[in-house]
């Protein structure tokens, strides 16, 4: 198996602080509730996190190094680091709780129904295997294709995910790729399996500027037209601004603050989001924005 | 007014025997005293292979690096040691952890170039450390620690404190703060901006974020493929870039408050007239007319 789609379980809750919408999904496709992580040294670092993903919606989880964002992730997607175990709460999905899955029900789950892509595409990846073979695993293993019928549905693939020249990509090795090449390959892996659940936790962080744009543009487009659910992890605001409908705000392991994000980000109520906009505004190109715009 | 650093026509190349390539086609950056100038590019555009050229790391094939009208690429031997020794121009890497020394306390990392400097007391050293953590406003206590002991912002004080502590006229920075979390961010930010007004002293912030810079730097210089494509004040080059990889640059940095999500179409075209101008020779820029 692919290593990727040992990565791909995902949770988000509902915060507690925050207002209980009128739930027009009774049954969001994912429900985070109460979650709590503990590690090795028995301290709890992730407090009681709640939080529910929509089907089709998209869903940004912002929030500094240890701020547990990525341990929640880790906690949905069932691949917590060795020593970190949820000490208390539940995480549905579509439903059904999947907390306490057999590993075999987790790598059912993995890559079918909820996928992942994470910061470093080329350490997700086999150096030794050329990308397409490893795309094309995939569609092998999990679609029960044959070889011919795999290799067809990857170049494919690759095409969809905005590669030029697929089947020449499809024959090359992952040092042979860019890093904005490398994460489209591990996006088109992640959802080759046609998961619903979708989780970026900082696919864009080590790209390039004008690589980032494209690759988020690129998770845009797949939730349109393949009508894929989507959580976005990232430390940048601006990032989840761009692509996500709601947003929680994670701080020392609990959600801060939630609500869409357009408000949030507008009209922040808890003083660390509001410290968060406040330095986009004063030192990013935000700042220059606004000058030209007070003009 | 004497330019800090005045770089013109360098060129660099990088490799050896046929794998030899030159990075740079002939850049040129000028840094007045008490000027932040932001040199902006993405992987492989030649910035940090420039920042090692100003400082004397990397040896240019032509071009001058003139650092207050001396030109340090014509220094060999002692006259080189001597110039490196005098910490004129200081570096301050982007991820702390890694640049520190692990084993050696704060302290010992804050002096070390006074120590390489050599002729003062320990008493001396004692007092120049306190001066410099109040500098970057870090707790005295914090002095006999070692860098694992100290969170991301505190390291990166550490780093610039060290850089400081040799009383330079330009401080070269790679990356400062993208390896901190964004309210730590803040902070190094503000510091760097004080000493500016403090010290005169001139900066060179290397990123590829234009974001994180906006706020920051009076002029800013974009690097492309080794040649400077575009340079001039913040607001001018980002608010009306000229050239289209700028604009493309400009284009793809996302914002808070736009409605109005990336432009696809725009970058795409943007994209297209970046590619059409094969820029690995020098080209003619938009550079030095503002």
């Amino acid at each position: 198996m692919s290593v990727l789609l040992d990565h791909t379980a995902e949770r988000v809750p509902l915060s507690s602080s925050e207002p209980q919408e009128k739930d027009v999904h009774p049954t969001p496709l994912l429900r985070v509730k109460e979650l709590r992580v503990t590690v090795a040294t028995s301290a709890e670092v992730v407090h009681g996190i709640s939080f529910d993903v929509p089907k089709g919606t998209a869903v940004g989880l912002v929030g500094e190094s240890g701020s547990g964002k990525t341990l929640t992730c880790r906690s949905i997607l069932g691949l917590l680091p060795a020593g970190a175990e949820i000490s208390g709460g539940d995480i549905e999905f579509a439903g059904d709780s999947i907390t306490t899955l057999t590993r075999r029900d987790a790598v059912r789950l993995r890559g079918t129904r909820i996928a992942a892509v994470f910061q470093d595409p080329a350490s997700y990846l086999n150096p030794s295997i050329t990308v397409g073979a490893q795309l094309a695993e995939v569609f092998r293993v999990r679609g029960r294709l044959p070889r011919k019928a795999a290799r067809d549905e990857a170049v494919e693939l690759l095409h969809a995910m905005g590669l030029h020249r697929p089947a020449h990509v499809y024959t090359q090795y992952p040092f042979e790729l860019s890093g904005g090449m490398l994460q489209r390959v591990l996006i088109a892996i992640a959802i080759a399996g046609e998961p619903e659940l979708l989780i970026a936790d900082e696919a864009t962080t080590a790209l390039d500027v004008t690589v980032q744009a494209e690759v988020l543009e690129l998770l845009s487009q797949l939730r349109r037209d393949r009508d894929l659910t989507l959580v976005v992890v990232s430390h940048d605001l601006a990032v989840i601004a761009q692509v996500s409908d709601e947003v929680h705000v994670f701080r020392d392991g609990h959600i801060v603050e939630s609500g869409p994000t357009r408000q949030v980000l507008r009209t922040p109520r808890h003083p660390y989001t509001r410290s968060l906009v406040d330095s986009h505004e004063r030192f990013g190109i935000d700042h220059i924005r606004r000058q030209r715009d007070d003009r | 007014m004497t330019a800090l650093l005045e770089v013109s026509g360098l060129r660099v190349e990088l490799g050896h025997g046929r794998g030899r390539t030159e990075v740079l086609h002939g850049v040129d950056l000028t840094v007045e005293p008490g000027q932040i100038v932001g040199l902006i590019g993405e992987t492989g555009s030649g910035k940090t292979t420039l920042a090692r050229a100003v400082l004397g790391l990397a040896p240019p094939n032509s071009g001058t690096v003139l650092i207050e009208e001396q030109n340090t690429t014509k220094l060999r031997g002692r006259a080189l040691r001597a110039f490196r020794r005098s910490g004129a121009a200081q570096y301050v890497f982007q991820d702390p952890l890694r640049s520190l020394d692990p084993d050696r306390t704060v302290f010992d990392t804050l002096v070390e170039g006074l120590v390489v400097q050599g002729g003062r007391s320990r008493d001396e050293l004692r007092d120049a450390a306190d001066r410099v953590a109040r500098l970057v406003s870090l707790p005295a206590e914090l002095l006999s620690k070692h860098p694992g002991e100290l969170s991301g912002g505190q390291r990166q004080r550490v780093a610039i404190g060290r850089a400081m502590a040799v009383e330079p006229k330009l401080l070269i920075c790679d990356e400062p703060v993208s390896a901190l979390d964004a309210s730590t961010r803040i902070t190094i930010l503000e510091l760097l901006l004080e000493l500016r007004r403090e010290r005169g002293l001139g900066v060179i912030m290397i990123t590829h974020d234009l974001g994180s810079l906006a706020g920051v730097a009076d002029r800013v210089t974009v690097l492309y493929r080794g040649n400077v494509v575009e340079s001039g004040s913040t607001q001018e080059v980002l608010l009306a870039p000229q050239h289209p990889y700028t604009r493309l640059l400009v284009e793809s940095v996302p914002s808070l408050f736009d409605d109005e999500p990336l432009d696809s179409n725009r970058r795409g075209e943007l994209r297209d007239a970046v590619r059409a101008l094969e820029l690995d020779e020098p080209v003619a820029s938009v550079a030095g007319t503002r």
